[in-house]
C-alpha cells in the first residue's frame, strides 16, 4: 500500500513537471512568435537595413525577452520533470502535448487560420513523436 | 515560397537534430549534473562536443526566430519535427541501429504530418498593427517578387 502511494506521488509530480513544460513552452513559443511577425520578415529588413538593425530590433522587443524567459522556464521544469519521471515517458509527453497545445494557442492567441490540414497535421504529428521516443 | 525560405525550414531541421546529438553525446561523456555537484555544468562547457552543439542549438534558434518572422508558428514547428525524423534515419544508415517497427510507424506519421502542412499557405495570421509601420519601409520592387514567388 505504501509503495503504491509512492508511485502515486510520483507519477503525481512526474505529470504536473510536464503539464509545467508544456504550459511554458506554449507560452514561449506564442510569444517569440509574435515578437518575430512585429520585427516582420528578418530577410527583408536585413537587405533594407544589415544586420544590426534587425538584432537590435530583435533583442530590443519585449514580447521576445518574455519568450526567451518562458523558454527557460520551460527547460528547467523539464530537468524537474526528468528527475521524477522516466525519459521515455517525459520526453515525447511533453514534446507532443506541446505540439497540440501550440496549435490550439497559435489559434486563439495569434489568430492563425488553423484549418483542418493543420488540426490533422499536428495530431500526426504529435503521435509521431510519441511513437518515436516511446 | 524562395529559396532562401526553404533554406531556413531545412535549417531549423538540421540545426535542431545535429545540435541535439552533439550535445546528447557531449554530456554522456561529461556524466550526470546534480544540483549537488553543479561545478559540473562548468567542465560540460569545456567539452568540444558540448561547445560544438550549443553553437549549433544557438544557430537553430536564430533559423527559427528568422522562420517565425514570416510563417505562421503551427507551419514552422512541424517542420522542426521532420528533425526527429532525420535523426531515426541517421541511426539507421549510419550508425546501424535497430530502429522498431514502432519507430518507422513513428517517422511515417511525422512525414506524413509535414506532407498535410506543407501543401497550404505559410502564413495565415493578420498582420498585428505594430508592424504596420515597417510596411511603408517595404521596397516596392520587394513586394512584387515575393509575389511573383
Amino acid at each position: 500500500m505504501k509503495h503504491l502511494y509512492a508511485s502515486l506521488y510520483t507519477s503525481l509530480y512526474t505529470w504536473s513537471a510536464i503539464v509545467a513544460v508544456v504550459f511554458a513552452s506554449v507560452v514561449g513559443d506564442v510569444l517569440l512568435s509574435r515578437a518575430m511577425k512585429q520585427v516582420g520578415d528578418v530577410g527583408a529588413l536585413r537587405r533594407r537595413r544589415g544586420l544590426w538593425t534587425v538584432v537590435a530590433r530583435v533583442l530590443t522587443n519585449q514580447n521576445f525577452m518574455l519568450g526567451v524567459a518562458a523558454m527557460a522556464v520551460a527547460f528547467f521544469s523539464l530537468l524537474f520533470a526528468l528527475s521524477w519521471g522516466d525519459v521515455s515517458l517525459v520526453a515525447p509527453a511533453a514534446a507532443s502535448l506541446t505540439f497540440i497545445g501550440n496549435a490550439f494557442a497559435a489559434k486563439i492567441f495569434l489568430h492563425e487560420h488553423v484549418d483542418q490540414r493543420r488540426w490533422i497535421a499536428a495530431v500526426l504529428v504529435a503521435a509521431g513523436v510519441a511513437l518515436l521516443a516511446g | 515560397m524562395t529559396f532562401r525560405k526553404y533554406l531556413v525550414l531545412a535549417g531549423v531541421t538540421l540545426f535542431a537534430a545535429a545540435g541535439d546529438t552533439l550535445l546528447s553525446h557531449g554530456m554522456k561523456q561529461v556524466g550526470s549534473v546534480s544540483l549537488n555537484h553543479l561545478s559540473r555544468l562548468i567542465l560540460a562547457v569545456l567539452n568540444p562536443w558540448v561547445v560544438s552543439g550549443i553553437v549549433l542549438l544557438l544557430a537553430f534558434f536564430a533559423s527559427y526566430m528568422n522562420a517565425l518572422s514570416w510563417a505562421d508558428l503551427t507551419y514552422v514547428l512541424p517542420a522542426t519535427s521532420l528533425g526527429y525524423v532525420l535523426l531515426a534515419l541517421v541511426a539507421k544508415f549510419a550508425l546501424h541501429e535497430q530502429v522498431s517497427p514502432m519507430r518507422w510507424a513513428g517517422i511515417a506519421l511525422i512525414a506524413g504530418g509535414v506532407g498535410f502542412v506543407a501543401g497550404g499557405p505559410s502564413l495565415t495570421s493578420h498582420r498585428h498593427h505594430e508592424s504596420r509601420e515597417h510596411l511603408a519601409e517595404v521596397d516596392p520592387a520587394e513586394i512584387r517578387s515575393e509575389v511573383e514567388v
